[in-house]
């Protein structure tokens, strides 16, 4: 027999904001998130913890909300793809994914976004290697990482225009 | 290199055209910041969570179903099963299949019998997600367990368990493609290559964002709201209005913003059908997210298919007459958008090959696993693998260089426009050239040197393949009565809207449901050449919606074709509103209409600059200050051009399966090179380049984009994903963990370049393109290929694995079957 279960109080910081909630013990964060805050830029692409749409920084890590309960965030403080952008400015990496056609349908963005964020604030000027190790986590299915690896590069070198080798040009 | 130069420009400066400029996406500024509007972001007041509850037996018997337990729990608010949602409906579904698959029944739910495993049995409505699974989990089904058929050959044997007994067998359609004369061929040419078996395997390109619904049935009004991530919403409409006795202008279908489809969102109907029951039954709103697990086990596979006794006569030249072989499709357990799949293929009949002589025995059979639909590449990746892998099987046995072997049989640049032996037309193009831009990109002749110096034995080994491959755009749909003589579809279309607002506000709304296409800068750019204004003044409406947007029976996004059907139409729909605010602004101005023109959101005489009256004016004088017009001015214009785009397609020939089946034929070359560890079977990419042809590129950043995209999940198939079922019908790979979906370490940097050659059949000279024919899985197979020896088996399989390369690389020195056979009349070539 099933018994449906408890609830908790918790308070969690999402992008400067404090918030209280009560929640069923047994929620996941990543729920917590989109459907009791309405925060529903972090998506979710998997119930395996497999795919990163999810990716949040939590208390400087980058995590997977769909891999912990809503009451392990308790007193935590979250960034999300929300908080990227400040006062109407797109973030640097934001700027880079949209001038690189760095998404598609965009769906894969904010987790991917998350990731390249975290990748770069503890390593300046990764490597292409790096940078695809840094996302190894985050599938996307739409660009085969390449417009991504570029816009990711395209930060870390500071070089916004540089578009690699590969666009269109004729041979 | 300048950002101009390479296509794309950061900034939106002033330009000659916005068509062909790699502008940054409108779509992109809320997209990255979390603000897309995604099925599982919608809601409405006093919505349910559903839960579909399925089976876990591949085939079997439903003895009994007691809903009771789940009922009991707090929370819950109503149960649907399958005998109750066909008791709400008027009829099965709307089949395709004539004969004897014209009898299966399907419903919203399984009937009586399950026959996947994931097959949809109930679906349960309760206040919270949580709640929903637990109640799904206490409801209680007695099953009567089957026999199951998970191979699309034995399906069609007479020992193999029946699915469908209404139907009487697993062949959901045969039909003989039959051109020249194969026979001849066979008999006269200086070579016969025969291939045992070739297999294409069962993958989905699965979108990361995965089915969902808000479904509401309104009882009062009769009005049926379905907010949903369908690729094809009002074909969805047309299978589901008759079942659930709605006509169609009582359904209000809408989408926004969709995670990725790649075909897959298509076939979900079914589930639609019975969110819409269990709304009506419950009498509140019904949200449903479907579960990755769920989408891999029940959401839709690729078409997996199988080729058995291909022959392939060849000239002592290397000339390739053509091929026979029978071909197995098996299409799952149900006919959600099969047998359709058995004719599609048939587009590209010859792939980029003027071959004459082909025959090709297609069936398409029902297996006890998740029904397949379209997915990136539909039907024609795997006739054009199957070909890709003769053209280098050929060049293997016959000790010709496969890169020479192709410029020799392709269709040539001065034989356009092309007629293949079933009547499609090749529009334009220049394959050879293609070709050799791969290989340059590639570095081929580098890698050719390397190969040479490692050979064999030393650990690693080289191979270089590469794949060409035909993205036809643009169905004739008539081509479905190849399949069914009855069914009453022809031609193709889209449907658009252009208007000008009250305000002067310049706003294009579509009858397509984009997922990633970019479809609101691309129709921008179009319209804002036409009117003469920035991309940034044309509002494109996101998404769909039924009560707004235009639409016709096939609207939708999918099969390679906006660039022709959907800017066909934005472009017809445009110029029909200029010519309207030319003829209002020419009357304010008191000149004649070709005295006046279009600049920057302003009519203005050609003549005199001073003389000009901006959108607003135009839109005061129509919307809400007429009576300043004359009666025919007011009679004749609305500021609200529709315009239905419409392919000149005739029907085909039944008989013959002969017709232009298709509009347009964009070209992919891919060049691939690959390192093979001789331990292990590792395949590890070391450089990888797509030559794209697509006539004129509306957009150069997305064509190119979805060049990669298309590239990467070819990659990903060919080498890490595969739905594998085991005897009983089990899926092996049910989520994530085990279907490994290709990451950034998996792909490698993908080199592109590309031809303009346009199609002289378009309006604006482009070419559909995005699905990409599969052209990886033919480059990564034929590379693998090269790397082994003559005496080891050849490469007889689309997915290749570690342990499958392996075996291939051991093949020779087990003296296990190579899978090939020669028969010479002249000696060597
Ligand atoms: S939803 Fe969290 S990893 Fe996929
Ligand atoms: S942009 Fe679609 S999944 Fe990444």
């Amino acid at each position: 027999m099933i018994t449906q279960s408890a609830t908790q109080a918790i308070e969690v910081t999402i992008n400067g904001k404090t918030y209280r909630r009560v929640v069923e013990s047994r929620q996941l964060l990543v729920h917590f998130i989109r459907d009791t805050l309405g925060l529903t830029g972090t998506h979710i692409g998997c119930d395996t913890g497999s795919c990163g749409a999810c990716s949040i920084i939590m208390n400087g890590k980058l995590v997977k909300s769909c891999m912990l309960l809503a009451p392990q965030a308790d007193g935590a403080v979250i960034e999300t793809v929300e908080g990227l952008a400040h006062d109407g400015e797109l973030s640097a990496l934001q700027e880079s994914f949209r001038d690189h056609h760095g998404l598609q349908c965009g769906y894969c963005t904010p987790g991917m976004l998350m990731a390249a964020t975290y990748l770069l604030r503890n390593n300046p000027s990764p490597s292409e290697e790096e940078i695809r190790r840094g996302i190894k986590g985050n599938i996307c299915r739409c660009t085969g990482y390449v417009n991504i690896v570029r816009s990711i590069k395209a930060v870390a070198d500071g070089a916004q225009l540089d578009m690699g080798d590969g666009v269109a040009k004729e041979v | 290199m300048s950002a101009a130069s390479n296509g794309r420009t950061a900034t939106r400066e002033r330009v000659t055209t916005w068509t062909g400029q790699g502008i940054p996406r409108k779509e992109d500024d809320r997209l990255v910041q979390g603000e897309g509007s995604f099925i599982d972001d919608m809601g409405m007041q006093g919505q349910g969570y559903a839960w579909f509850v399925r089976s876990p037996h591949a085939h079997a018997r439903i003895v009994s179903i007691d809903v009771s337990p789940a009922l009991a729990l707090d929370g819950v608010y109503a149960v649907l099963t399958g005998e109750e949602a066909k008791s709400m409906c008027q009829e099965p579904f709307f089949r395709i299949a004539p004969g004897a698959a014209s009898h299966i029944e399907e419903w919203p739910l399984a009937v009586g019998k399950v026959r996947y495993q994931g097959d949809a049995v109930a679906v349960v409505l309760a206040d919270t997600r949580e709640n929903a699974r637990d109640a799904a989990e206490l409801i209680e089904i007695e099953y009567d367990p089957l026999p199951a058929v998970v191979d699309g050959v034995e399906a069609a044997e007479s020992s193999a368990p029946i699915l469908h007994e209404e139907a009487g067998t697993n062949v959901a359609w045969n039909g003989v493609f039959n051109y020249g004369d194969i026979d001849w061929a066979l008999e006269n040419a200086d070579h016969v290559v025969k291939i045992d078996r070739l297999h294409f395997h069962r993958f989905s390109s699965t979108p990361i964002e995965a089915a969902g619904a808000v479904v509401d049935w309104d009882v009062g009004s009769g009005v049926v709201t379905i907010h949903t991530n369908h690729q094809m919403p009002m074909f969805a409409a047309m299978f589901m209005g008759p079942t659930l006795g709605v006509p169609i202008n009582k359904f209000s279908f809408s989408s926004r913003d969709i995670g990725g489809a790649f075909g897959t969102k298509i076939g979900f109907y079914p589930q639609l059908a019975a969110l819409a029951l269990l709304s009506k039954k419950a009498g509140r709103p019904v949200k449903w997210t479907e579960y990755r697990t769920e989408n891999l086990l029940s959401s839709t596979h690729g078409n997996e298919r199988t080729f058995l006794d291909i022959e392939v006569p060849v000239m002592a030249d290397g000339t390739i007459l053509g091929f026979k072989t029978r071909a197995y499709d098996d299409v799952g357990a149900y006919l959600h958008y099969e047998p359709l799949g058995g004719v599609i293929w048939s587009q590209v009949l010859p792939g980029c090959y003027k071959l004459k002589h082909i025959k090709v025995d297609y069936s398409a059979t029902l297996t006890n696993k998740c029904p397949v639909s379209p997915n990136r590449g539909y039907s024609r990746m795997q006739h054009l693998w199957l070909i890709e892998r003769i053209v280098d099987t050929v060049a293997r046995e016959l000790g010709f260089d496969p890169i020479e072997l192709r410029k020799l049989n392709f269709v040539q640049p001065e034989d356009y426009p092309y007629e293949t032996p079933n009547g499609c037309v090749y529009d334009s193009g220049d394959l050879p050239r293609s070709l050799d831009m791969a290989l340059e990109l590639v570095e081929a002749d580098y890698w050719r040197a390397r190969q040479k110096e490692l050979g064999k034995g030393k650990g690693k080994r080289i191979g270089i393949g590469v794949g060409s491959t035909l993205d036809s755009g643009t169905n004739n749909f008539g081509q479905a009565r190849i399949i069914n003589p009855e069914l009453p579809f022809s031609g193709n279309g889209e449907a658009a809207i252009a208007k000008l607002d009250l305000y002067g506000e310049v706003n294009v709304n579509l009858g397509t449901s984009p997922q990633g296409q970019g479809h609101e800068t691309t129709a921008a750019q179009v319209a804002a050449d036409i009117l003469n204004v920035s991309p940034d003044k044309v509002t494109v409406s996101i998404g769909f919606e039924q009560a707004n947007n235009s639409y016709i029976g096939f609207s939708g996004t999918y099969a390679s074709q906006f660039a022709v059907t959907g800017l066909g139409a934005v472009m017809g729909a445009a110029q029909k509103l200029r010519d309207e605010i030319l003829e209002v602004g020419a009357y304010a101005l008191g000149l004649s209409k070709d005295e006046v023109e279009l600049s920057d959101g302003v009519c203005v005489s050609k003549n005199d600059p001073s003389k000009s009256i901006p959108f607003i004016g135009i839109a005061n004088l129509v919307y809400t200050n007429n009576a300043v017009l004359t009666p025919e001015l007011r009679e004749k214009v609305s500021l609200t051009c529709r315009y239905v785009y419409t392919p000149p397609f005739q029907v085909p020939d039944t008989d013959r399966k002969w017709g232009n089946l298709t509009l347009t034929y964009a070209s992919q070359i891919h060049a691939c090179v690959v390192e093979v560890d001789e331990e292990t079977g590792e395949v590890k990419i070391l450089a990888y380049a797509a030559v794209d042809d697509c006539g004129r590129r509306i957009n150069p950043a997305i064509v190119e984009g979805q060049v990669h995209g298309a590239a990467g999940l070819g990659i990903a198939a060919a080498l890490y994903e595969s739905f594998d079922y085991d005897e009983d019908g089990q899926l092996m790979q049910p989520s994530f963990y085990e279907y490994h979906v290709g990451t950034a370490l998996d792909i490698p940097h993908i080199r592109t370049s590309y031809i303009e050659s346009p199609s002289p059949f378009t309006p604006n000279g482009a070419k559909g393109m995005g699905e990409g024919g599969g052209g990886a899985l033919h480059a990564v197979c034929n590379a693998i290929q090269d790397t082994l020896d003559k005496d080891d088996a050849i490469v007889y399989d689309s997915h290749n694995s570690w342990e499958r390369v392996y075996d291939l690389l051991k093949s020779g020195e087990r003296q296990a079957p190579r899978g090939v056979s020669v028969l010479s009349r002249v000696s060597g070539s």
